[in-house]
């Protein structure tokens, strides 16, 4: 391997230049022949029986293709507990149920004859409250599970919990107890390009689909099942994921939507694409999982906490998606967050009338962090121990095995968390001041060497070398606007040794790219990068065996050449080229002899012996070496692949153990913010965040990825929640939701980075996508509680919420 | 229903046939295959939209297009130059990192050159006022904010080396 040039400096993105130009094409953008729209009716109850869909008027309206109903189509499953169809047929669960689709030449013809459908239900009593919905005589949302079987009651079939050590001794062992009762809301994810895709099938009854996804080859998995269920066995599914608009979490499922775009392909015979719209997004579109947590921590008099026992209750809504499974990330912070020895862990989810949720960054870890880092300052205050000190003394340390046995390799914690202290002036501002002013701070733990939830978490990698010295990638994992496709070019830049423009990062596309589990849990850069660095390995071994044969004789034709007067090889990236040493007519040409693959390195793009002579002449262009491999009887090209899975191991949910992840990311987050007592509006002064990511590997992305995390944790801590009512959204527009804007954002941050070189990760990296919002709104309670004496619970942390804290006689 | 419409598009004038309820949107993307303009609100919330009006940043799919009538109209493919040479605005976005998932882009660079239109040194208040009708959700803004202060002093040393401003200088 090289050494290291351009890992760790700043570097463009080479997609940006498409973006900001307005060339790079979105779902919105791409538009295949003879491409029709289509459009879904939703359903108008949340919990009715469908008594009878009429579409006839629908037909009739010109310029329709085709109106289909889960009547007259086949059934397709959709969501891993398969208990959700595509298109509904015998009742619908909640206000987003699909139970028509329409095609037609544009998309105001297909949402015009939506309204031309018929439906007639017969209203069901309906639940839209977790603890309601578990009340016997509860109305019952789904009568038998994905296999058919009788459901006994509305609990989602879906267990995740981790008890260790004697909960009760711990509880009289504790000098100090507090307990709490948390809630988050649904959020939206929001992405600023809204949710479509394209189906399309050939002649051969294969099927592409152009999607918006960060899991393409889950999603080709989803539609093969699909193609299998409407009777085409055997074929298969292309997916293209075109420019993703955000990612977020949207794009770690399949989606009602996806499945009938391709019914209404399959129909008509031409492609079809389904787009929606924001109004639409808002309302059809998972949100983010939200959840009501009770914690209890306690600690001894020395502030070394006893035991944390944590129960959480969700609200799954109408179908099972990823917000499901979000207790399986929860995990990993109310296990491992601080060395605790006694943890109690369990989580209930269930099935209500209201919207159903999936991923979103952070993924159940922002959820619980709030409630942890929360109760913990109040842990301290009833302790009398400062808010820092707490954190210090329960810190966690490299080669720790945590209660839920998460091996932690590199940790810097303890480092992250004094940046904090120093950086806000911990010291000199403790309490509240007479202004409501306050300061708060929080710490994060995150899966940071990807995190193993299938039985495979490996991600594979293609490097093709050209005639023209080009690196071109192939990689299944998604870039989203996160700096994948850069930190891939500058990781394969440093070990291969060429100019980071020679690496091309191509388009992911299932029937290119070696397969990949799909980019989340912040795992892109860290297995991309991993996968590069073996891929690497392997050419670098199969170039310098070919150069021992050929390297001599190029040297001799570039000296040639250099005599008769040509010019010396270009270094690559357009340098001029050194014309400092001519060589002399006797130039000893033996070094080049006999030598092994070993003796030869490439750097810059220049092949060259190690201790060769210093000359322009006796480094040969990568280019030029790789020409003189392939064009000769018997030539070769230089194609390497390699597939990474990293060394954890996939947790038994049931018991809550496991080593989840090849290595762990740290981080805090601290907070100096002012309350106007008048309207309860927050303003943040400053925000600190340290980090420890084991390696700066791509610093614009880095910072990018820090500060956007941020921004979403701002929003998630003061302003944004989906507001329902019957399970009907009543805010489905950026008026009404409200997003943090550059206002919001105009504090100063300080961001820090920890370097504590993780051994599993490509030059030391660990996975820093999710944790930028992950301790942001449990800083910001924190703060608030330090400026305002009271403690907030609920997000958002709207100003009515906080004015009610402060006078709870008010309203 | 259709009418006809004349206006200067990226410099060019235009004239075309246009449905009467088209939104300016609807033309830029599906009349004229200029999808450079994003729509991701439709409502004039977002900002993703934003194109030059005789300069001024406007939301395309809050104006018809019939509304364009003898105006002059600059997108985000108007401002790159011969040889497909990026505006400052947008090489400073690029160099900045001003782009993520690059949505929300075309509509930051035009709110941000009608600003540097009007003033070509602002302040980085004044930057964050110009962007409060534009949403981004990668960000976090900082790296746009950035992007913006390095497109303003590479316009004013560009000026100051007496070339012609680039395409879109007078928008
Ligand atoms: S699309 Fe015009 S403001 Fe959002
Ligand atoms: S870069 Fe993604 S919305 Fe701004």
């Amino acid at each position: 391997m090289t050494g290291t040039r351009f890992v760790g400096t700043k570097f463009p993105r080479p997609e940006a230049p498409d973006k900001v130009s307005g060339r790079a094409l979105y779902i919105h953008d791409v538009v295949r022949p003879g491409m029709l729209h289509g459009a879904i009716k939703h359903s108008a109850h949340a919990h009715a029986r469908i008594l009878r869909i009429d579409t006839s008027r629908a037909e009739a309206l010109p310029g329709v293709e085709a109106v289909i109903t889960g009547f007259d189509t086949p059934e397709l499953r959709v969501g891993f507990l398969r208990e959700n169809r595509a298109l509904k047929r015998d009742k619908v669960r909640n206000q987003r149920d699909e139970i028509a689709a329409v095609a037609a030449r544009d998309p105001e013809t297909a949402r015009r004859a939506l309204e031309l459908i018929e439906v007639e239900y017969e209203v069901l009593p309906a639940v839209f409250d977790p603890v309601e919905a578990m009340r016997e005589g509860a109305p019952r949302i789904h009568e038998v599970d994905g296999r058919g079987r009788p459901t006994r009651d509305n609990r989602v079939p879906m267990e995740c919990r981790h008890h260790s050590g004697d909960l009760e001794a711990a509880k009289e062992r504790s000098a100090f107890r507090v307990a709490g009762d948390y809630e988050v809301p649904w959020i939206q994810q929001s992405c600023m390009g809204t949710a479509g895709c394209i189906a399309e099938f050939d002649a051969n009854g294969d099927l592409t689909v152009w999607a918006k996804t960060q899991i393409p080859f889950l999603a080709q998995r989803d539609f093969n099942r699909a193609l299998e269920e409407m009777g085409l066995e055997g074929r298969n599914t292309r997916v293209i994921v075109t420019t993703l608009g955000g990612g977020f979490g949207t794009g770690l499922d399949t989606h009602c939507y996806e499945y009938i775009a391709i019914l209404l392909a399959h129909r008509t015979g031409r492609p079809v694409k389904v787009l929606m719209d924001r109004e639409e997004e808002f309302r059809y579109l998972s949100p983010r999982q939200s959840a009501r947590v009770h914690i209890e921590q306690g600690c001894d008099e020395e502030g070394r906490l006893t035991y944390r026992e944590v129960r959480v209750l969700q609200d799954n809504g109408a179908y099972a998606s990823w917000g499901a499974t979000f207790p399986t990330v929860m995990l990993l912070p109310v296990t491992s967050l601080y060395k605790v020895p006694v943890v109690h862990f369990d989580a209930e989810i269930v099935y209500t009338n209201n919207t159903y949720a999936q991923a979103m960054r952070g993924y159940g870890n922002p959820e619980v962090t709030m409630a942890i880092e929360s109760n913990l300052d109040e842990l301290a205050l009833a302790a009398g121990i400062d808010r820092l000190e707490i954190r210090r003394i329960n810190c966690n340390e490299p080669g720790e095995v945590t209660p839920m046995g998460a091996r932690v390799g590199s940790c810097g914690l303890r480092a992250c968390i004094e940046a904090c202290a120093e950086k806000l002036d911990w010291r000199a501002k403790p309490g509240r001041n007479g202004r409501l002013r306050g300061v708060g701070m929080a710490s994060m733990l995150h899966v940071g060497g990807s995190g193993r939830i299938y039985r495979s978490d490996a991600s594979g990698i293609i490097l093709k070398l050209d005639d023209f010295g080009n690196v071109n990638v192939f990689y299944g994992g998604v870039e989203m606007g996160q700096g994948l496709h850069s930190t891939i070019r500058l990781a394969i830049a440093d070990s291969l040794g060429v100019l980071p423009e020679k690496v091309r990062v191509n388009p992911t596309d299932t029937a290119t790219c070696p397969w990949d589990v799909g980019t989340h849990a912040s795992r892109g850069a860290f297995m991309a990068c991993n996968a590069a660095l073996e891929a690497v390995r392997k050419l670098r071994a199969r170039l310098f065996a070919y150069c021992v044969d050929l390297f001599p004789r190029e040297v001799e034709r570039a000296l040639r050449k250099q005599r008769a007067g040509g010019p010396p090889p270009r270094p690559e990236g357009g340098a001029a080229p050194d014309r400092s040493s001519p060589p002399s007519a006797e130039a000893d040409l033996s070094f080049a002899q006999g030598r092994a693959p070993g003796d030869f390195e490439l750097e810059k793009g220049l092949v060259f012996v190690k201790d060769g002579p210093d000359a322009p002449w006796a480094k040969i262009p990568l280019d030029r070496i790789l020409r003189a491999i392939h064009f000769r009887e018997g030539g070769d090209m230089l194609t390497e692949t390699a597939f990474y899975d990293p060394p954890s191991e996939l947790p038994d949910w049931r018991e809550g153990r496991g080593n989840m992840s090849a290595a762990y990311t740290y981080g805090a987050q601290a907070v100096e913010l002012e309350v106007d007592p008048e309207t309860g509006e927050v303003e943040i002064l400053r925000f600190v965040s340290a980090m420890d990511i084991g390696k700066v590997l791509n610093p614009q992305a880095l910072d990018g990825q820090v500060l956007g995390g941020l921004a979403q944790g701002l929003g998630y801590a003061l302003y944004e929640e989906v507001k329902t009512e019957e399970g009907a959204i009543l805010n489905p527009n950026f008026t009404d939701y409200k997003l943090p804007t550059a206002h919001e954002m105009a504090f100063p941050v300080d961001l820090v980075y920890v370097e504590t070189d993780e051994p599993t990760g490509p030059f030391g990296a660990k996975g820093a996508g999710e944790p930028g919002l992950v301790p942001t709104a449990p800083a910001i309670a924190n703060a608030l509680r330090d400026a305002l004496g009271v403690s907030l619970r609920t997000l958002p942390m709207t100003p009515e919420r906080i004015l009610r804290a402060l006078d709870p006689s008010a309203s | 229903m259709k009418a006809r419409l004349r206006f200067r598009l990226n410099g060019k004038v235009v004239e075309t046939e246009v449905e009467t309820h088209w939104r300016l949107l609807d033309l830029l993307r599906d009349g004229l295959g200029l999808t450079g303009t994003k729509e991701g609100c439709g409502a004039g919330e977002c900002g993703a939209c934003t194109v030059l009006c005789d300069g001024e940043a406007v939301n395309a799919c809050l104006m018809l297009a019939l509304e364009a009538e003898d105006r002059e109209i600059r997108t985000v493919e108007g401002l790159v130059g011969p040889g497909g040479r990026l505006s400052a605005v947008q090489r400073a976005f690029v160099e900045e990192g001003g782009a993520q998932c690059g949505f929300c882009s075309p509509g930051m660079v035009m709110s941000a050159q009608a600003l540097l239109l009007e003033d070509p040194d602002p302040s980085e208040e004044r930057i964050r006022e110009a962007l409060t009708g534009n949403l981004c959700r990668c960000t976090g803004y900082k790296q746009i904010v950035a992007a913006i202060r390095r497109a303003a002093s590479l316009r004013r040393s560009e000026a100051g080396e007496g070339e012609r401003g680039e395409a879109g200088g007078e928008g």
